[in-house]
C-alpha cells in the first residue's frame, strides 16, 4: 500500500512542480521590460547573449568546416560536389543551428542562470527583496526571461552564418569546389520562409523551453549547496532532452508533410 | 562593468546578428529573384512534368528569366498545368516557342528549359496569360524502359 501511496504522492508533486512552473512563467512574462528598467535586460543580454558568443562562433565555424569535409568526401564521388552549399546551408538553417545553440546555450548560459538564481534563494537575497517590497519576479527573473528569449535565436542566426562561411572556407578555398556553383545552387535551394524562417521559429521555440527550465530550476531549488547541484545539472539534461524531443516535433511538423 | 560597456557590447552583438540575417537574406536564400515583382505568367500543358516543382527554375539556355510559380490540373482534359513567372525584363518571346522539362546533371534536379522559337511577321510576342503550345514532357524511365522493351518485341 506504501508504494502505490509514494507513486501518488510523487505524482501530485510533479503536477504541482508544473503549476509553479506555470505560475513563474506568468509572472515572468507580464513583467515585460518597461523603458525604466530595460537596462536590467540589457545587463543580462550580456551575460547570456555576448558572453556566449564565443563558443557559439567557434562552435559554428568548426561544425561546417566539418560539414564541408564529410559531405565533399561522399559527394564528389557522384561528381555533386556542387550540391556542396545546400547541404550545408540547409543541415545548418534547418536543424543543427537551432538545435546546436540551444544545446549550447543550456550548458554555458541556462546553467549559469540556474545557480546565480539558486544562490540567491539560498543566501536569502530573494526574500530580502521581498521585504523591501520589490517583486522579484519582476526584478530577477523577468528580466533574465526576457534576455534569454531575444538572445538565443539571434545566436542561432550567427551559428548558421559563421556555419555557412566556414563550409565555404574548406568546401571552396580548401578543396576546390566552384566558388560560384557552391553560393549559386544554394541561393536556388534554399527558400527563406521556408528554411531560414522555420529555423528561427525553432530556435525561438528553444529560446523560450531553455530559459524557462534554467530559471524555474533556480528558482525553485532547494536553498542548500547540494540542491544548486542538483539543480544545475538537471538544468542541462533536462534542457537537452526538451531540445531534442521538441526538435523532433518540430521538424515533423515543418518539413514532415509536403 | 559599467552600464556604457554593457550596452555598448550588447549593441555590438545585435549589430553582428543584423549582419547574419542580411547574410543569410541575400547571398544564402537570395531573395532578390522572388521579391522582383515586375514579372508576367505564361501557361504551358504538359502530359508529364516528373519533378518539377513550384520555385524550379525557367531556364533559357542556361540563363534563369524566370520560375515555376504554380502546378495545377486542368479540370476538363486531366493534363498537368504550369504557370511561369518570367522576368519583365525578357518580354518578347515570339509566339513559336516552346518548353521542354530537362534534368540538370545526371541526378540533380527539373527545370523548365525554354526554346525561343523564330520571329517573322505575323507572329506576335507571347503575352501575359498566354498557353504556350509546343511542349515536351519529362523523361520518365519507366515509359523509356517500356518503349525500348516494346521496340526490341517488334524485331
Amino acid at each position: 500500500m506504501n508504494a502505490i501511496q509514494a507513486i501518488g504522492a510523487k505524482t501530485l508533486s510533479k503536477i504541482a512542480t508544473f503549476g509553479r512552473a506555470g505560475q513563474m512563467l506568468f509572472g515572468a512574462l507580464v513583467a515585460l521590460p518597461t523603458l525604466k528598467n530595460v537596462h536590467l535586460t540589457v545587463k543580462q543580454m550580456y551575460v547570456v547573449g555576448v558572453q556566449s558568443l564565443l563558443i557559439i562562433i567557434v562552435s559554428g565555424l568548426f561544425i561546417g568546416m566539418v560539414m564541408a569535409l564529410q559531405g565533399y568526401t561522399i559527394l564528389v564521388g557522384y561528381g555533386a560536389e556542387g550540391s556542396l552549399g545546400p547541404l550545408v546551408a540547409l543541415s545548418l538553417l534547418r536543424e543543427l543551428g537551432p538545435v546546436v545553440t540551444a544545446l549550447l546555450f543550456a550548458g554555458r548560459a541556462g546553467s549559469a542562470l540556474t545557480a546565480e538564481i539558486g544562490l540567491m534563494k539560498a543566501t536569502e537575497q530573494l526574500s530580502s527583496l521581498e521585504m523591501m517590497a520589490v517583486d522579484p519576479l519582476r526584478r530577477v527573473v523577468s528580466p533574465r526571461f526576457w534576455a534569454g528569449f531575444i538572445s538565443m535565436p539571434m545566436l542561432a542566426l550567427i551559428f548558421s552564418a559563421v556555419g555557412i562561411l566556414g563550409g565555404y572556407l574548406v568546401g571552396v578555398d580548401w578543396l576546390g569546389v566552384d566558388a560560384g556553383s557552391y553560393w549559386s545552387i544554394m541561393q536556388a535551394t534554399v527558400e527563406w520562409d521556408k528554411d531560414v524562417m522555420n529555423g528561427v521559429i525553432k530556435s525561438i521555440v528553444f529560446a523560450i523551453v531553455v530559459t524557462w527550465i534554467a530559471i524555474f530550476k533556480g528558482y525553485d531549488c532547494i536553498p542548500t549547496s547540494e540542491g544548486i547541484s542538483k539543480a544545475t545539472t538537471q538544468t542541462v539534461v533536462y534542457s537537452s532532452l526538451a531540445v531534442l524531443g521538441l526538435d523532433f516535433v518540430l521538424t515533423a511538423l515543418m518539413f514532415g508533410i509536403e | 562593468m559599467n552600464r556604457a560597456k554593457t550596452e555598448l557590447l550588447v549593441g555590438l552583438f545585435v549589430v553582428l546578428t543584423i549582419a547574419a540575417g542580411l547574410l543569410l537574406a541575400l547571398q544564402v536564400a537570395n531573395q532578390n529573384m522572388s521579391t522582383d515583382g515586375e514579372s508576367y505568367t505564361l501557361y504551358a500543358k504538359f502530359d508529364n512534368i516528373g519533378g518539377l516543382k513550384p520555385r524550379s527554375a525557367v531556364k533559357v539556355g542556361g540563363v534563369v528569366v524566370g520560375r515555376v510559380a504554380s502546378i495545377s490540373l486542368d479540370k476538363e482534359d486531366f493534363t498537368p498545368v504550369v504557370a511561369l513567372s518570367i522576368s519583365s525584363q525578357y518580354s518578347a518571346f515570339p509566339e513559336t516557342s516552346s518548353v521542354s522539362i530537362l534534368t540538370s546533371g545526371l541526378l540533380g534536379e527539373q527545370y523548365v528549359g525554354f526554346q525561343p522559337g523564330f520571329s517573322i511577321d505575323g507572329i506576335e510576342n507571347l503575352q501575359d496569360g498566354d498557353y504556350i503550345a509546343d511542349t515536351k514532357s519529362a523523361l520518365v524511365l519507366e515509359d523509356l524502359i517500356g518503349q525500348f522493351l516494346f521496340s526490341r518485341g517488334d524485331d
